[in-house]
């Protein structure tokens, strides 16, 4: 076998290993995404009772809370930026740190510092790289959040917000995160937490009128036992749905990967079958030179 | 007239169904819903079940913890942060 030949088949086989790979986790992202949206699913109904009687609390109450109320001169911002653990997921992670840049420079046109939460591995990879400084980082998770991570992540950051910002706290705290809008599909955005707006209900309204409530106990003691939960159900909604898209974008990073291994070794194939055939071409050509040169030499 | 609950904890929906009546305990104290209780939003007091009456009768005690109770003209909705039905066991 000609040399040439040998290198068409060796790479014929190395691809056809990498589709191999690539395919099975095509396969394994487009399970997940059924999963991680029937956990995004699973999650509304109390996301969307919080939010209703967080709304009708804040309705009827003035509103005087640490956790609702605008500081006169945001100084510190803190930004939750959600990517994935592991990559060959297309440009999922990047576009997120992307939309966190913007975000960032955005806040800084306004005077204010932000200030890095990372969950991720990716993003902890991206921002230790550039040796900018991470305020908490938390990973392992990305892949199928659940409340506790959730918590752990709110929890610090409505630690944060409540210190002073002389002592270390922020003032603002917002999450970018990629919302899952189709199989083919998936958006960053970014989007202010705290301090909250509490009147984000898209569909509140055809309910009807909120309910007139009594309080047990007051609502200045509800809302500061509602307020982490609300906080805590938003990061948890993120992080689902940012493992929705994460997996929808993995799928579709390892479909082009499978479909170009196919091509090349399409192309491959042919080069080798070409191959295969100037080598035969050339021994017989060999052989008819050989033979008419013996012939040649027999009847001089 | 029967009481609508519905019972939801962050992950999912735990259970939902009519009843005749539900106690629970807030922060303040025991509080027995019937049908027709004016709305009530209160703190669910930790270590206490949610005794819900139900409808085709029987009983369904609930361990709810980190949780909230929401009384309206529609129902009653029970937000907790983990609830176990009887029978199950407690969530890892």
């Amino acid at each position: 076998m000609g040399a040439q030949l040998s290198v068409y088949r060796r790479r014929i086989k190395a691809m056809q290993s990498t589709k191999k790979i690539t395919k099975a986790m095509e396969l394994i992202a487009a399970s997940r995404i059924a999963k991680a949206q029937a956990d995004v699913k699973a999650a509304r109904p109390y996301e969307r009772e919080i939010t209703r009687v967080l709304s009708a609390l804040a309705s009827q109450s003035t509103i005087d809370h640490p956790l609702v109320n605008e500081k006169p001169e945001p100084k510190r911002v803190a930004i939750l930026v959600i990517t994935s653990d592991r990559g060959l997921a297309g440009g999922y992670s990047s576009n997120a740190m992307k939309a966190a840049e913007a975000l960032a420079g955005l806040l800084r046109s306004e005077g204010k510092e932000p200030l890095n939460y990372l969950v991720g591995r990716k993003a902890v990879a991206f921002y230790k790289f550039r040796s900018r400084p991470i305020e908490d980082s938390w990973t392992g998770f990305s892949e199928k959040p659940k409340y506790e991570d959730a918590k752990k992540v709110a929890d610090t950051l409505i630690e944060a917000f409540v210190k002073d910002t002389a002592d270390g706290g922020v003032d603002e705290i917002h999450i970018v995160y990629t919302e899952y809008v189709s199989a083919l599909t998936q958006a960053p955005i970014a989007v202010r937490v705290l301090p909250l707006i509490v009147e984000e209900t898209d569909e509140a309204p055809v309910d009807g009128p909120l309910p007139l409530y009594e309080f047990e106990p007051g609502p200045e003691a509800l809302l500061d036992a509602l307020l982490p939960r609300y906080v805590e159900t938003r990061v948890f909604a993120a992080l689902l749905a940012s493992a929705a898209s994460e997996s929808a974008a993995r799928r579709r990073a390892m479909k082009a990967a499978t479909d170009n291994a196919e091509d090349l070794i399409k192309s491959l194939t042919r080069a080798a079958n070409a191959a295969r055939q100037a080598e035969i071409t050339q021994e017989i050509s060999e052989i008819v030179g050989g033979a008419s040169a013996l012939a040649s030499a027999g009847s001089e | 007239m029967a009481l609508h609950v519905e019972l939801v904890s962050v992950e999912r929906e735990v259970w939902s169904g009519e009843a005749d009546s539900v106690v629970a305990r807030t922060t303040e104290g025991e509080i027995g819903i019937l049908p027709g209780h004016a709305p009530v939003l209160g703190q669910l007091a930790e270590g206490y079940d949610i005794r819900i009456q139900q409808a085709g009768g029987g009983e369904l005690a609930v361990n709810v913890s980190g949780g909230f109770l929401s009384v309206t003209d529609e129902g009653v909705t029970i937000l907790a942060e983990s609830a176990t039905l009887p029978g199950e066991s407690a969530p890892a």
